[in-house]
């Protein structure tokens, strides 16, 4: 008999799963089957996605750029507060800038971080994903032709 | 039901009033547009500045065509209704955008999915004064590709 494999790397994670309103959050849902078997805490930036994720912790934040100073602040406090509440052990993110922003705070925490970046980003990487490749530790695009040897990766699409 | 969208934030007046016009000559009666904010108005067409994500999905539910720009949750949306869609890029050099990723992004899914792409205003009015040219997007399925859930399954599973 094969031994049952002792990996505790297996055990369920909490995963903190951001993304905007619109194409990004559709492109994080289809990433589902990755989450699977994981307590998975969405967060966005509006209301009315829930029944998308039925069954697991849904969360608003502000929807803040480097523009608005204010609402910024207002994220930063949130996500803060969302953190320190959810513990996360991994941050995935589809974009675009509270995504990054969750990412960035996270790994104070200890939180390790996906960035991918979002198919509708062909040409070049977003601002916030170019930004990401500092802090995550598994930085995809979508594009083959967007990948450096020193990252972004492609591993695929969500289409 | 023809439903128009301009996506989440920016107007996009270039495509509204172009169907504007085009259902106003056509005595289209049926056509709601969402329009964004500062956007101008539609003279004949039903419109609304901004709809919540469940309004939206409904309209695209319930819509005969989608016509859209070309950005990705218009197109997942459309997909997943099994709607024919046609998207119309925004163009930076127009400023309707903040930089010319909507060109990149129709070419794609011109070329993935098959989505019709109105890639000017009177490419726009053919299609829409032909829809069975705009055939519903390839077979879509709700997941991405398997390469990239388990990269990233993968990269979850593998932390301690």
């Amino acid at each position: 008999m094969t031994p049952q494999p002792t990996n505790s790397n297996t055990r369920p994670k909490t995963l903190m799963l951001v993304a905007s309103g619109g194409g990004h959050w559709v492109e994080l849902i289809r990433l589902r089957p990755a989450f699977e078997g994981h307590r998975q805490v969405y967060v966005t930036t509006t209301t009315g996605y829930e029944s998308d994720v039925e069954g697991h912790a849904y969360h608003v934040v502000p929807d803040a750029n480097r523009w608005n100073k204010l609402r910024l602040m207002w994220l930063v406090v949130r996500l803060l507060f969302l953190l320190l509440r959810v513990r996360p052990d991994v941050i995935v993110s589809t974009g675009a800038a509270p995504g990054y922003l969750a990412m960035r705070m996270g790994k104070w925490f200890g939180a390790r971080a996906v960035w991918v970046d979002s198919i509708a980003n062909v040409e070049e990487l977003s601002l916030s994903g170019q930004m990401a490749g500092k802090c995550a530790d598994l930085w995809l695009t979508q594009w083959e032709h967007l990948t450096t040897p020193q990252g972004p990766h492609c591993q695929g699409a969500v289409l | 039901m023809i439903f128009v969208t301009v996506g989440t934030q920016l107007a996009f007046d270039r495509m509204v009033l172009t169907v504007d016009q085009w259902a106003q000559q056509q005595g289209r009666g049926d056509v709601v547009a969402q329009i964004g904010f500062e956007a101008k108005r539609p003279s004949h067409i039903q419109w609304v500045e901004h709809m919540s994500p469940q309004e939206c999905e409904r309209h695209v539910s319930e819509c005969e065509l989608l016509v859209a720009h070309a950005g990705t949750g218009s197109i997942f949306s459309a997909m997943q209704h099994r709607k024919p869609i046609i998207i119309m890029p925004r163009r930076a050099s127009l400023g309707e955008h903040r930089n010319e990723h909507q060109l990149a992004t129709a070419k794609h899914f011109a070329a993935k999915a098959h989505v019709i792409v109105a890639w000017d205003e009177q490419e726009l009015v053919d299609y829409l004064s032909h829809p069975e040219k705009v055939k519903v997007g390839t077979d879509f399925t709700p997941y991405a590709e398997p390469s990239l859930t388990q990269a990233i399954r993968a990269f979850i599973d593998g932390g301690v």
